[in-house]
């Protein structure tokens, strides 16, 4: 609370828009289309299209392969970390726990050991998101199955079916789609931070991003901030669509 | 022959079911009356373990099922099937899925174990579902979705789930308390059948009097956790039903109707 004097609120909040100021381009309706050789036209503005496309494209593939990675280790923490299932005491603690380890670490600090451990690029990456994702999609999980009917349950162990014999068959059908639909939410989460994680040196845009706010390449910041988000919403609607496809196919009557 | 001895199962101070005997021949048609919380269900469950007993013992054929644990208690639920009042299939898996689940019991080894988590089931095994369908008239909601079906048709899947297990025993919890009277038909003739036939022994939870007096072949009476009566369906009249329950067997089953209405609705 020390340093939140009012007086710094008031002077600090005039650069704010001095900085967006600063990072809007300077565009010119009568050169608008002109070639990127051009000032004041978009193409000049976006003269870097090309490897920023490529890098926000492995951006998004990183961000895909992280929630996969992390749904599917979410997916195998969150049956012994759902109290009704019973795992047994040592199962549910330690299930618990790690997944409560691995969302309380954020991505960036996962990242700066695994750069470290795997040096720069993607992989460092898309395995600090997948820690995370798998921390955050696991109590989301074992949330959806607390909150499944438990008579098919009983239906599968009477059978003498086994504990992962009625996770697969009692539980996971009905949880299927509230499983899909977090982990689609959460690929939309992890895209925006697959944008950020380059700035440890982790890969995606955020590297090129870094750089150009540290060399105040000013265009360039609001460019490149652009892109993300028209990406961002690009998912968001994609992925809108294949949920509600995804739990149409799987809702119906039941 | 399953033999219950001394069984007590204690819910905090309530005593649900309290030091119950019974011999059970095999092929039997048992049939267990009582007012609701007489502990019948639980005494069910005690049976095949989804419940623990607080004291007492159930033997099989000699065997202490009681003291069963791991792969040994899953091979005795598969030999004691059970059949629920609310059903308990798997709503949103297909009727046939649903009936293949009663083989779960009967894999061995890792590689079925897996090929099973993927939804594998041998060829015989699926025209084995089909066929205890057809047995039953269900063969054409196979690949319907369990939940789809009427709750007379989701009961007569159960019981071919159950048929897949190859069981010794069935325990039936109260099969027909959310049917209709057409439909509660069909099933205990349903369970009727498999008794006669397969000779399977059926232990069947029921509140209707005269259900039980058709279609067992012995009826015991619980109140409080306790069997009060025990013997041929000719025995249980009018006038003994009174002097168990204090009272008449009209209100007994305007009671036990009063009880199934709900869950009734609930499935509709």
């Amino acid at each position: 609370m020390s340093e939140a004097h009012p007086a710094t609120l008031l002077a600090g909040l005039p650069r704010i828009g001095e900085y967006f100021h600063r990072i809007l381009p300077t565009l010119r309706w009568e050169a608008l289309f002109a070639g990127s050789e051009t000032e004041g036209s978009l193409a000049f503005w976006f003269y870097r299209l090309d490897a920023w496309a490529w890098l926000l494209f492995e951006t998004a593939n990183m961000a895909a392969l992280a929630t996969l990675m992390g749904a599917a280790a979410a997916l195998l923490l969150a049956f012994p970390a759902a109290h009704n299932l019973g795992a047994g005491t040592l199962a549910y603690q330690l299930s618990r726990r790690s997944l409560e380890a691995a969302r309380t670490v954020p991505e960036i600090v996962f990242a700066l050991i695994l750069v470290w451990a795997f040096g720069v690029g993607a992989l460092a990456g898309i395995l600090a998101i997948a820690l995370h994702t798998a921390g955050a999609l696991g109590k989301l999980f074992a949330e959806a199955i607390e909150n499944t009917e438990m008579g098919a349950w009983d239906g599968v162990r009477a059978t003498g079916g086994n504990w992962a014999e009625a996770c697969r068959f009692a539980i996971l059908p009905q949880a299927l789609p509230n499983l899909l639909s977090y982990a689609l939410l959460r690929f939309e989460v992890n895209l925006r931070s697959a944008s950020v994680i380059g700035f440890v040196g982790a890969g995606g845009i955020g590297e090129e991003l870094y750089k150009v706010i540290s060399f105040n390449y000013y265009e360039e910041i609001s460019a490149i901030i652009l892109l993300v988000i028209l990406a961002v919403a690009a998912i968001d609607l994609f992925s809108e669509n294949l949920r509600h496809r995804v739990i149409g196919a799987l809702g119906g009557a039941a | 022959m399953l033999e219950i001895q001394g069984l007590t199962r204690r819910f905090g101070a309530v005593v649900a079911v309290d030091a119950v005997s019974l011999a059970v021949p095999a092929g039997q048609m048992l049939g267990i009356i009582g007012r609701s919380g007489a502990g019948k269900s639980t005494l069910l469950r005690l049976v095949n373990r989804l419940a623990e007993p607080s004291a007492g013992r159930v033997l099989f054929e000699g065997r202490e099922i009681t003291r069963l644990r791991g792969r040994a208690l899953r091979e005795w639920r598969r030999d004691c099937a059970m059949i629920f009042q609310q059903f308990n299939l798997v709503q949103r898996l297909d009727v046939l899925t649903n009936v293949l689940l009663g083989r779960l019991g009967h894999h061995r080894g890792i590689g079925a174990a897996l090929a099973v988590l993927f939804g594998h089931f041998t060829a015989a095994e699926r025209a084995m579902a089909l066929a205890a369908l057809d047995r039953f008239g269900l063969v054409e909601t196979a690949l319907q979705r369990a939940g789809t079906l009427s709750g007379g048709q989701q009961q007569r899947v159960a019981i071919c789930r159950a048929l897949l297990q190859q069981p010794r025993l069935i325990l039936a919890d109260e099969p027909i308390a959310s049917l209709d009277p057409r439909n509660a038909q069909l099933v205990m003739e349903a369970l009727r059948q498999v008794n006669r036939q397969e000779g399977i022994t059926v232990l069947v939870n029921l509140h209707h009097l005269d259900t039980a007096r058709e279609y067992c072949t012995r009826i015991v009476a619980m109140q409080a956790g306790r069997v009060v009566f025990d013997g041929l369906p000719a025995e249980l009249t009018a006038e003994r039903v009174r002097r168990i329950y204090g009272i008449t067997e009209e209100e007994f089953e305007a009671e036990a109707r009063a009880r199934a209405a709900p869950c009734a609705a609930a499935m509709a």
